[in-house]
């Protein structure tokens, strides 16, 4: 019996310790996520869209850091998608058995994971240091090398999913193996396709470190690809790090967007996958 | 009659070189589209060929200058121009450790509560909840922990630990100095629940692929909860949390921004934990755009690579063990 109650006792301790551990990770990612909403919603107002940052003790908004971020990412994941599911596509329909692709799979895979600021570090060798001064555009490259291996990794997985006797039939009917592709697998394959280029804007619209010194900052309103341009990350790495009140209310403000723009998408990329998944 | 004859093999032939024609292009599109596809792939292989050549051609001024010697030196004066890479390696290693060993044991026991424990209309929604988080953007916790939780510390958790083992030989040195808030220790916490949702969900995953037979057969026959977890789905997935963690390692290893803001960018080698460091990823950050003179930038650049060597090494074990354990299940 004692050995019955001993089991019974390192049973019920170590469960209460998993009860615990959820309850402290859970609490700590709920204290952030209350934080965050609190004191970003104390700075939310019409000026924040409106105006541009300020010079310390101003009042200003984060317009320019918007539009800044959201031409970057637009134009970086334009750039990056479509690479990314062509190395896809090759990947599950080309070469599904080759030797390449389980080495690109795997190179992909690292490429995922690995550090953004190395990315950085990379498109500053390539582009900054040759053109001789900062701009919008290379950090619109870091941002597509950092959408490229989401996709990539997307693209074959989904296009894997689509049943083989559909490529079948249709190359049956004497279809060219492109048009199989691209209008049968990728037709089929297409909400989880949609699904992984919203997980890659989740991805990148947050992405600080690889802009710090590819695009830089700029105080001002600009769309010039050729020169610094603000964005909202960097608005807020700057800002927090400001003893200014004001500039951390913004940090805050600026976190508080970027937050509820990631969840939003990747809420929505989970409802788009779980709704219709290829069949 | 024999205009029509001829004219119906006219237009046999005109058909059938109009045949030819769309079945070429056909070809031709076909072929373009493969290699195109094929050139798409072979990008993904250059872009990781081109991040190491640009890396090394980038550190090679700093290398030659100061040899193996910049892997073991830890002076970091811009003004002498003398660099090596010691204390940010150190930091980044320790920060690591930290955030893994708070981070793996809460994270694996959420993973079994998730599993084992919940009630199962909870499971989807905390699961969900937990996927969210991961995608989080990591200067969210960055400025969390340089407002909100490096006061915390400083105030409530610093001193006791100061009092605690202060007078305790061995760990009086890891926990000297006064209760900055800001240093290695906060910058370990922080990356420890940036990273907690990417252990928890991998380590879930990794949970479920355990077939429930045999669960059950150990059920069956009388185990508790623990003699399941301990006896059965560890023994069965350990390779793949293993490899779970590991790349979870990765992610903290080379983080940046979660660790920027609360590490205090000091560099040097401290004994104790609560006083401010550096990563390598912190100095870049901080350092890279201010820069001046070529052996400066080459040194951050071999930090970064460093840093990439570090990094690759981890992943590229977690992804092996992962694909291991997807050999396993496929069998």
């Amino acid at each position: 019996m004692t050995l019955y109650g001993n089991r019974r006792r390192s049973n019920a301790l170590v469960m209460s310790l998993c009860y615990g551990a959820t309850a402290f990770g859970l609490g700590f990612l709920a204290l952030i996520l209350g934080t965050l909403l609190v004191r970003g919603a104390q700075g939310l107002n019409l000026a924040v869209f409106t105006q541009m940052t300020p010079a310390p003790g101003n009042q200003g908004g984060l317009l320019n850091a918007i539009v800044g971020s959201l031409i970057m990412t637009i134009l970086g994941v334009l750039i990056g998608t479509p690479l990314g599911m062509l190395a896809g596509a090759y990947m599950a329909e080309y070469g599904r058995y080759s030797r390449l692709t389980t080495l690109v799979r795997f190179i992909n895979d690292i490429l995922l994971s690995a550090p953004s600021i190395v990315i950085g570090l990379f498109v500053y060798e390539i582009m900054v240091a040759q053109m001789g001064h900062f701009s919008a555009i290379a950090g619109v490259v870091a941002l597509a090398l950092l959408v490229v291996p989401v996709v990539v990794r997307t693209t074959e997985d989904m296009l894997l999913l689509v049943p083989a006797p559909l490529r079948e039939a249709a190359s049956a009917l004497g279809m060219p193996r492109s048009h199989v592709i691209l209008k049968v697998a990728v037709r089929a394959a297409r909400a989880g396709l949609i699904t992984g280029v919203l997980l890659a804007i989740a991805r990148v619209s947050g992405e600080t470190a690889p802009l710090l010194f590819t695009s830089l900052n700029d105080q001002f309103f600009s769309t010039n690809l050729n020169a610094p341009m603000a964005s909202l990350p960097i608005a807020i790495f700057q800002f927090a790090l400001s003893p200014y009140k004001d500039w951390q209310q913004l940090a805050w403000t600026g976190a508080l967007l970027i937050t509820l723009a990631v969840l939003t998408l990747s809420i929505f990329a989970r409802w788009l996958g779980a709704s219709r998944t290829a069949p | 009659m024999a205009d029509v004859a001829m004219n119906s093999a006219n237009l046999a032939k005109s058909a059938s070189r109009e045949r030819a024609a769309a079945l070429n292009a056909l070809k031709f599109g076909d072929g373009l589209f493969k290699n195109l596809t094929l050139a798409a792939a072979l990008t993904v292989l250059l872009i990781l060929t081109g991040v190491i050549v640009s890396l090394v051609v980038g550190s090679l001024p700093a290398l030659r200058e100061f040899g193996f010697g910049f892997l073991f030196s830890s002076t970091w004066n811009p003004v002498s121009e003398k660099f090596g890479a010691l204390a940010a390696i150190s930091g980044t290693i320790t920060t690591s450790i930290i955030a893994m060993v708070i981070a793996v044991p809460i994270g694996l026991g959420v993973a079994v509560f998730l599993t084992e424990l919940c009630p199962q209309s909870l499971r989807r929604p905390i699961g969900v909840a937990i996927e969210l988080l991961a995608g989080i953007p990591s200067i969210i916790y960055g400025i969390w922990g340089l407002f909100v939780f490096a006061p915390i510390v400083q105030q409530f958790v610093e001193p006791p630990l100061i009092a605690l083992f202060g007078h305790v030989p061995l760990l009086s040195s890891a926990f000297a100095g006064p209760p900055y808030g800001i240093g290695t220790l906060t910058a370990g916490f922080v990356l420890a629940i940036m990273v907690l949702p990417f252990i928890t969900s991998i380590s879930r995953d990794v949970f479920n692929t355990v077939p429930p037979v045999l669960k059950e057969a150990a059920y069956g026959v009388g185990c508790t909860r623990w003699e399941v977890v301990r006896s059965v789905v560890m023994p069965y997935t350990r390779v793949g949390v293993i490899g779970g963690v590991m790349l979870g390692l990765g992610r903290a290893l080379g983080e940046t921004m979660a660790v920027t803001f609360v590490i205090g960018n000091a560099h040097k080698i401290s004994s104790s934990l609560l006083a401010p460091g550096t990563t390598i990823s912190a100095t870049i950050a901080n350092e890279f755009t201010e820069a001046e003179g070529d052996l400066y930038t080459s040194s951050l650049i071999a930090l970064g690579l460093i840093l990439f060597v570090i990094t690759f090494a981890v992943l590229a074990a977690a992804r092996l063990m992962l694909a291991r354990l997807e050999k396993q299940k496929g069998a």
